[in-house]
């Protein structure tokens, strides 16, 4: 197991290893609610939300029963299993007990069913032979870091103006064009922490 | 092999843990008790909550019309929310002008009922109820239209306004795999409360294909209504009714009425069709220039041939218009058609000064 002091995993899981800088993951939702500041900032909360405990629950299910069984390989499955089942348990709670919360954030919870970003750490987590508490800061650090893209994205995003663009290069086109430039940019953090 | 058991037992066994969580959370999380449910100020019912506005509504033989079944597609169950409801939906707002915003209009399927709630609905849709309704008979009235005529159920009755129409439900069949409600005028008598009759046409749609393909004589069948603002209003001066196609249907509905009721009005009615054949119901148009006051039933064919020796007026229906029709006449017309032919009738009335609120229509 790769001793690596879960701070330093939280900050890497930020800038240096950052889900959709570095890896690419969770582009889908990245690029179509990153219009708007304030939506985008939603759906990042909600994502960090779901990321932190998903991470952690994936970790007990993979390390007490499915490596109890020998099924490792099962993991894809279940890990989508539990994903999906969390956040429908998640979207009742808020819509009885947190209301506002479930105004503002609910409708993004059934976009994270399917955003491979979640799934993404959950099976990085298994590769990199994480411990429970290195899994819960990397969890918790994808998620902020996965916000911080989206966040910037859409500020970014709100200034620029697209009729000026060739017309084959707006939307999609040009948020993903930004994405690379700012995963360049991101490089620039490589110096201060790396986990692989 | 062991394996193979192991991975069943193991993602059963999973699987079944969550969906058992998830169960015992919609019976514990999302129950939302008893709630009091207030329409247009009256004695409040109470309503198990947790559901949909529109789902409960249902439960309480309360029909808004919905052509998508909750799905937040169509936009036709609005209702106006006045308390108990939280703030706009991002997936309802397409659908509301910004007026309706103001006023508190919702999409009754997107407004979960959670809490104590007051409502606003239109009157007459109080009126609306369902009914398993019997195929009586289905007739070719031409080779793209049904005459189907339905039984309510014993003791059933019906009210509807002579121009209203009914929905009725299409359920799965081969190549549908979800129910659809559609909607028909009613071409019947308002008189008899125990039948309704509609024309049906072939349009390739999942309504008409069930109706054209799969129909029988006797099946049950679920029908909703009466809906609908467009119906006969008593007034002064000649009714001028226009239609094409299975567009007759509401027409039909009124003549009866004024029949049955002895009105003494100058009526005229215009036909649209293509050729002979797509003309229908002429023995009862035979009837009616018998027994009303003073009726005329005026077809216009848009593609005749020498062969088909036809003596009555040719072009469209608005040729009729222009030649029948005096100038700033004290007409009230009822228009049933197709979105195309109300707009260029509309304009063609227009032209003879008459006034926009005597001019009634129902597109379709």
């Amino acid at each position: 197991m790769i001793q690596v002091h879960p701070l330093v995993i939280f900050f890497a899981s930020i800038f240096t290893s950052n889900m959709i800088f570095s890896n690419f993951l969770g582009m889908c939702s990245f690029t179509s609610v990153s219009k708007e500041i304030e939506t985008a900032a939603g759906l990042g909360i909600a994502v960090t939300f779901v990321l932190a405990i998903t991470t952690v629950l994936n970790y007990i299910v993979y390390h007490y029963i499915l490596v109890y069984f020998g099924l490792e390989y099962l993991r894809f499955i279940i890990f989508i299993l539990v994903i999906a089942a969390f956040v429908q348990f998640l979207e009742m709670v808020l819509e009885k007990y947190l209301e506002n919360l479930y105004y503002s954030l609910g409708i993004f919870l059934p976009l994270i069913t399917v955003n491979c970003a979640i799934m993404g750490v959950s099976l990085f987590m298994v590769t990199r032979n994480y411990n429970l508490v290195q899994t819960a800061f990397f969890g918790l650090g994808s998620g902020i870091g996965w916000a911080l893209a989206i966040v910037s994205m859409a500020g970014i995003r709100s200034r620029i103006n697209e009729d000026n663009l060739p017309l084959g290069l707006g939307g999609p086109a040009i948020t993903l064009i930004t994405t690379g430039i700012m995963a360049m940019a991101f490089i620039g953090f490589s110096g201060i922490v790396s986990i692989s | 092999m062991q394996t193979i058991l192991l991975t069943v037992v193991v993602v059963s066994v999973i699987s079944a843990i969550l969906a058992l969580i998830l169960t015992f959370a919609d019976k514990y999380i999302a129950d939302y008790g008893e709630v009091n449910l207030v329409i247009n100020g009256e004695e409040p019912l109470i309503v198990e909550g947790g559901d949909s506005l529109l789902t409960t509504l249902r439960q309480q033989k309360i029909f808004i019309p919905s052509a998508c079944g909750g799905k937040a597609t169509c936009g036709y169950c609005k209702v106006k929310v006045l308390s108990g409801a939280g703030p706009i939906l991002a997936t309802e707002l397409p659908f509301l002008s910004k007026e309706e915003q103001a006023e508190n209009t919702r999409l009754s399927c997107q407004v979960k009922l959670k809490q104590d709630m007051t409502i606003e609905i239109p009157e007459e849709l109080f009126n609306v109820r369902e009914y398993d309704v019997t195929v009586e008979s289905i007739v070719d009235v031409t080779d793209k239209i049904k005459r189907v005529r339905f039984k309510l159920p014993e003791g059933e009755t019906i009210k509807f306004k002579p121009g209203q129409y009914v929905q009725i439900m299409a359920p799965a069949y081969e190549g549908n795999d979800e129910e659809v409600y559609r909607a028909y005028s009613i071409a019947s008598s308002a008189l008899d409360h125990n039948h309704i009759e509609l024309f049906i046409g072939f349009a390739g749609g999942i309504g008409t294909t069930y109706v054209h393909k799969y129909l029988k004589v006797g099946d049950i069948v679920k029908l909703n209504g009466p809906y609908g603002d467009f119906y006969y209003q008593d007034g002064e001066g000649e009714v001028l009714l226009v239609g094409a196609g299975t567009g007759m249907a509401p027409l039909l509905s009124i003549l009866y009425h004024l029949r049955d009721n002895k009105v003494e009005r100058k009526v005229r009615m215009l036909f649209g069709a293509r050729t002979p054949d797509d003309l229908f119901a002429l023995e009862e148009m035979k009837m009616f220039e018998e027994e009303l006051h003073d009726f005329k039933f005026m077809p216009t064919l848009s593609r005749v041939t020498e062969e088909m020796n036809w003596q009555g007026d040719t072009g469209r229906v608005n040729n009729s218009i222009e030649k029948y029709v005096e100038k700033g006449e004290n007409l009230t017309a009822y228009l049933c058609g197709s979105p195309v032919m109300i707009e260029s009738i509309k304009e063609s009335l227009a032209e003879k000064d008459i006034p926009e609120d005597h001019i009634h229509y129902d597109a379709f």
